[in-house]
């Protein structure tokens, strides 16, 4: 698999204007990579991770293009996406175990789900339950309604239902926020397992939550106002970021045993600027306590190290 | 009780609050047949000026007693008392000077605002209710020293709609809404996780400065990070009882009990992978699901792998300022001295 993202503009109309969520993305994403996406609210990560597959509803596409496995992917038309959603590329949307139809089994909403797509669902049962099995949910679990499963339970259906077609590609949105932390775990690994296993190929885990990326993802993009600001190995972003944002945030994240007496944290004074009419230039200056004259000029996003990208004036 | 004065005034006596063999029992089932035992047996104390951890899963238990001490959920057995009142005994007047004194901030913060209304008239409810007399002027003065308080500009906050606002900034107005009041203690419940990390270390920094003015705070979370950056004290709680407990670098620097090993191992670290924590802590790293009893439909939860603790296990105290639940024969084998009886 590969995916190729260039400059990616995805706009939200409002009655005010344009917000400018998603200002030019240009990355890439290799075969068996699992890319964290990281970033606070109203960075973009999600409007990035939704407009590569359902861009729709308020959402403008504005330019770029997105290439998956050589083939351009047609974004901006939400119906031609059809043919590739689900089979070529999938996503588990944030809040997805709170979106199961309550009035449906779940075993019938899976097979309404593949006749919708032009599967013949009942080769796929078979395979459903090896899955299911496989994340620890009995295969009695398609015979329920979703109220009759925990939140552990529903994320994991969700994630086995979701990848059941073997997708190149899947973006999970916020997939562990709302679980308990033993659950969260699990959830996590069985990204891995996934790919270990060829259910799916890449993933682009979006998350806040940097943590979990240190322990499962490849590589981390960090976002800020609708600007790439770092990508690099998980090791690298971590423990040598370069981008002032990253540096700030990674050091304002508590640990086991950091405590207030011992080490007082901060976070990063001030907020992230409206995207109605962004200022110009580096969209963290406000913030950031090495701005200088040159930051007025919008900095490139570019290789700094062999697979090291920021955009930073500082650091190029 | 000791400490009842007539008007239901406190006397001080049994530190600011205290939770005396606690119990919440609920009936479920059609018609009430079944019983669930949400919080069993749970004792602890915070003192003034002191950051309590309350630390579970869903299903602990946490949100209960959050809710109990809040008195919006009856007690079925044991005492809770604020400077040595039952306040279950409460009526009335003594019951609006209870919640002058403790107040609760939840989870989400968007939910806590009636959003058809400007996000300060919770402001405005806490003045007709608690100070109706005041005049303008010295309520307005009275507003800008709590926002102060939080850190929140009064520019950027005052006579917005919710919708306008960040959670970060909707969540200190409700810090600084219960400050508007004689608060002496908080219960904060899950108030940070909806929150994005920088703005979740402002909203933790405000709470230790104000335990550090005086004020009782139990922090309930299932993040043991944060947990371990501000309090004093923890009790980690499991299917409503209490499975360690004590001073904070204690619990975490010598874990004991098998699920306070679980959850410190299942954290998340920023600079430590699963696997080398697991290694240190001496728990089975793997994916923690019998995958064959899991597709029999035996687990719901990943911590249910652990037996869950029985009945008549008893808390013992391992070491000075720091309990851990055992089975009686383990606790047996143990100094006898050490086991607190009244606690178990």
């Amino acid at each position: 698999m590969s995916l190729q993202i260039e400059n990616l503009r995805v706009y939200y109309r409002t009655l005010a204007g344009d917000v400018q969520a998603l200002d030019g993305a240009t990355f890439d994403i290799a075969d068996g990579e699992i890319m964290g996406l990281a970033g606070e609210s109203g960075c973009g990560k999600s409007t990035l991770g939704n407009g590569i597959i359902s861009l729709s509803g308020r959402m403008k596409y504005v330019e770029g293009s997105v290439t998956l496995d050589s083939t351009e992917l047609p974004i901006w038309d939400f119906g031609e996406m059809n043919r590739h959603r689900f089979k070529d590329l999938s996503i588990i949307p944030q809040y997805a175990m709170s979106a199961l139809n309550p009035t449906r089994k779940i075993g019938k909403m899976v097979g309404q789900l593949l006749d919708s797509r032009g599967v013949r669902h009942k080769e796929y049962i078979p395979e459903l339950k090896r899955r299911f099995e496989l994340v620890g949910l009995s295969e009695d679990v398609l015979g329920m309604y979703p109220l009759e499963l925990s939140g552990g339970m529903k994320q994991r259906a969700v994630m086995v239902i979701s990848t059941l077609l073997n997708p190149s590609l899947l973006i999970a949105d916020e997939i562990t926020s709302a679980l308990d932390v033993s659950t969260q775990k699990a959830v996590a690994e069985m990204l891995i397992e996934f790919r270990e296993r060829g259910f799916v190929k890449s993933m682009i885990v979006i998350t806040h939550d940097i943590s979990i990326l240190y322990q499962v993802a490849d590589t981390i993009l960090v976002m800020y106002a609708g600007k790439l600001a770092e990508k690099a190995s998980a090791e690298t972003i971590i423990n040598s970021p370069r981008h002032p944002y990253t540096r700030l945030l990674i050091s304002s994240l508590p640990e086991v045993g950091v405590t207030y007496a011992g080490k007082r944290l901060t976070g990063i004074a001030g907020t992230p600027p409206a995207l109605l009419n962004p200022p110009e230039g580096c969209r963290f200056r406000d913030r950031c306590p090495f701005a200088y004259e040159k930051c007025l000029e919008e900095p490139p996003f570019i290789e700094v190290d062999p697979g090291h990208y920021t955009a930073c004036w500082k650091e190029i | 009780m000791s400490g009842y004065g007539s008007d239901g005034q406190g006397t001080g006596e049994g530190g600011l609050l205290k939770i005396d063999r606690v119990s919440k029992v609920y009936s479920t089932g059609t018609f009430g047949g079944k019983l669930l035992t949400a919080v069993r047996d749970v004792s602890f104390e915070v003192k003034p000026g002191e950051v309590m951890s309350v630390i579970g899963e869903s299903g602990s238990g946490k949100s209960t007693i959050g809710r109990m001490i809040l008195r919006l959920s009856p007690i079925t057995k044991g005492v809770i008392s604020f400077n040595g009142t039952d306040i279950s005994t409460l009526k009335r007047r003594a019951l609006k000077r209870y919640r002058r004194e403790v107040q609760g901030v939840f989870q989400d913060p968007f939910s806590s605002y009636n959003p058809i209304f400007k996000a300060d008239r919770v402001f405005a409810m806490i003045k007709n209710e608690f100070f109706p007399g005041m005049s303008g002027p010295e309520w307005r003065n009275k507003i800008g020293l709590v926002l102060e308080a939080v850190t929140l500009d009064p520019t950027q906050v005052l006579h917005k709609y919710p919708h306008q606002l960040s959670g970060g900034q909707l969540q200190r107005l409700l810090i600084a809404r219960a400050l508007l009041l004689d608060i002496q203690f908080l219960v904060a419940d899950e108030i940070i996780s909806m929150l994005d990390a920088s703005t979740r270390i402002d909203v933790l920094n405000l709470l230790a400065d104000l335990k550090g003015r005086g004020l009782g705070i139990m922090f309930i979370t299932h993040d043991l990070s944060l947990g371990n950056y501000i309090s004093e004290k923890t009790v980690i709680l499991r299917r409503g009882m209490i499975v360690e407990m004590g001073a904070t670098e204690k619990v975490f620097g010598s874990p004991t009990h098998p699920y306070t090993k679980m959850l410190l191992a299942s954290v998340p670290q920023i600079h430590r992978k699963w696997e080398e924590v697991a290694e240190e802590l001496k728990v089975p790293d793997a994916v923690l699901i019998d995958r064959e009893a899991a597709a029999k439909g035996a687990y719901e939860t990943v911590s249910e792998i652990l037996a869950p603790d029985a009945d008549d296990s008893v808390l013992v105290e391992t070491e000075p300022d720091h309990l851990v639940r055992f089975s009686p024969e383990e606790a047996r084998e143990m100094e006898p001295s050490a086991v607190a009886g009244k606690s178990a």
